[in-house]
């Protein structure tokens, strides 16, 4: 789902533990990980997908095996607020220039954060059991909600 | 710029106050610290030198010993000089950080001044606290005296910030034998003393712009044992550069310093293995006992005791002469033989000599150990000599009292 949301993004592009193995005397001091390739003076003026990250950095590896509800987006009722990328712990909502679009699959724990702060009537963002399908999901969205007089 | 601190060739320091002048010398850019008995002077001290301005660096008062050594992690991470001291409970409570220091290999200088754990609670020194942090991946080295509380220290820095070694170390003093004991000192000038410790050069400094890294990853069963593994190599190597650090020292100061320091071993019959404020009564007894009753005593002590000197102990106890040893241990082994013991043994069973040994358990809480008692444990290990067996139990308790205390008897003839 993620793949293709960015066309020059390398989030998700491993499964984690796919990197190559080295033995102990190469491995680095400290467990010290290097989070891009080269200088990275500039890094904090540059999206996501025109960083430069390093094998080591999770951003280029899948690291939400383990979940097992997700939250599904609902572009017709968003309203690009940013309050669910204001408040993602994981950093798995994906927006550029203040529009969502939508969810980064390969890093979201399914914690349900982004759908209790959503202010939308309905919800721009359900959680669904992670075997359901997006499409099928979005055909059942629900209605607008009425409010009690 | 620091101001420099007037100090007299021969000062009357106690350990504690030897220590907190080391640290300030050594121009340590972080202390993040929280008192407890009996090493509060040490950061005491060294806050004070802070507010008077002999320190450009930072004092992070917390809220717990967790927190300090947490504080001495990050900062450290970060790409500082860092130190702080500790005992007992606030050493227990920080004894998930130490872990995490080792690993990271932050040098991080700890500054321990021993003292037994509850329960029951107890201010006094034994070596409870220093046995707790013995698994724990730092370089620890134990000072018996006051001088040896400053020079240590000095030497710590040198040692855990070398390109070869950067693992964090302890500098172990006994509770109040040795914190509180005022001693003559011979201090080094300020720029004499900063010129020998160093510049400390950063190595993977979280605050390094223009290369971030991650300290502090998780490892999983693919990586960790290799992680583990070149953080043991690195223990098992720092002596050749702790050797190295001591002739330095002993160019700079003629004080000599040795990962194991042996007294009267050339021709010793009989051998007491001990550590701390202990070792200068044991040594005193030794040459006692020499005079009057010409029983020929050695004393060895594994001054540096994590990486735990095999090497040297193996070399100490390879004497020809020598029958029987004694490894004293101050700290209550919970359900084992003394931890000195065991690993003096081990050392000693690849010898020629292959002497018999025995443990006793001695100064729990503070309980005094003195000449006599040290004296009448060395003829027992004369008596095992003569008799050709060891005569005794082979775990013993030294100055408890109740019925006599033992555990276990040789089954070697």
């Amino acid at each position: 789902m993620s793949k293709g949301v960015l066309a020059t993004d390398k989030r998700g592009m491993r499964e984690l533990g796919a990197e190559d193995k080295v033995g102990w005397d190469e491995v680095t001091k400290g467990v010290v990980l290097d989070s891009f390739e080269g200088d990275a003076s500039d890094v904090v003026h540059q999206k996501a997908e025109e960083r430069h990250y390093t094998d080591f950095n999770s951003y280029t590896a899948t690291v939400a095996s383990w979940r097992i509800i997700k939250p599904v987006y609902n572009r017709d009722i968003c309203i690009d607020c940013q309050n669910c990328w204001v408040w993602c712990p994981d950093t798995s909502i994906i927006s550029r220039d203040k529009q969502m679009l939508g969810i980064d699959y390969d890093h979201c724990k399914g914690c349900g954060v982004c759908v209790e702060v959503c202010p939308t009537n309905p919800k721009s963002l359900l959680m669904f059991a992670e075997a359901e399908d997006n499409d099928e999901a979005l055909a059942g969205w629900p209605q607008k909600e009425k409010k009690a007089k | 710029m620091a101001k420099e601190f007037e100090l007299n060739e021969v000062e009357v320091w106690d350990g504690n106050y030897a220590a907190s002048q080391a640290l300030r010398q050594a121009q340590v850019d972080v202390v993040a610290a929280y008192p407890i008995t009996p090493s509060t002077p040490i950061v005491e001290g060294y806050g004070s030198y802070v507010a008077n301005g002999y320190i450009d660096g930072e004092f992070v008062m917390v809220e717990s010993e967790h927190g300090a050594m947490s504080g001495c992690v990050g900062a450290a991470a970060a790409g500082g000089r860092v130190a702080t001291a500790t005992s007992s409970q606030g050493f227990a409570l920080m004894v998930e950080v130490l872990y995490q220091a080792s690993g990271m290999r932050l040098p991080i200088v700890l500054t321990v001044v021993n003292r037994a754990l509850a329960s029951p609670l107890n201010v006094r020194g034994d070596h409870s606290d220093m046995y707790l942090g013995r698994d724990s991946g730092w370089i620890q080295i134990d000072a018996f005296d006051s001088q040896e509380a400053y020079d240590l220290p000095l030497c710590a820095f040198r040692i855990g910030e070398h390109l070869d070694v950067r693992l964090p170390v302890m500098v172990h003093q006994d509770g109040f034998t040795t914190s509180h004991k005022a001693q003559n000192v011979y201090p080094l000038k300020d720029d004499v003393a900063y010129k020998f410790v160093g510049d400390y050069v950063p190595v993977d400094e979280m605050l390094d712009f223009t290369r971030p890294v991650t300290h502090g990853a998780q490892t999983e069963e693919d990586w960790h044992f290799e992680h583990k593994a070149k953080q043991h190599k690195a223990l098992m190597d720092a002596p050749k550069v702790i050797d190295e650090v001591f002739a330095e020292f002993k160019k700079l100061t003629g004080r000599e310093y040795k990962r194991v320091e042996t007294y009267m071993m050339e021709d010793a019959e009989v051998a007491l293995v001990l550590l701390g404020s202990s070792v200068e009564t044991a040594v005193l007894a030794a040459k006692q006992l020499r005079e009057e009753e010409g029983i020929k005593v050695g004393i060895v002590s594994p001054r540096c005791f994590r990486p735990f000197p095999y090497d040297l102990i193996r070399e100490a106890l390879d004497v020809p002469t020598l029958k029987a040893v004694c490894c004293m241990d101050k700290s209550a082994p919970g359900g084992a033989m003394g931890a000195l013991f065991n690993e003096v043994s081990a050392a000693a069973y690849s010898t020629n000599a292959r002497p018999m040994i025995t443990n006793y358990i001695y100064g729990l809480g503070g309980r005094d150990f003195a000449v006599d008692e040290a004296k009448r444990i060395m003829k027992e290990q004369k008596a095992h000599a003569d008799a050709g067996h060891i005569t005794t139990n082979i775990q013993q308790f030294s100055g408890l009292r109740g019925p006599k205390l033992g555990f276990y008897e040789t089954r070697r003839s």
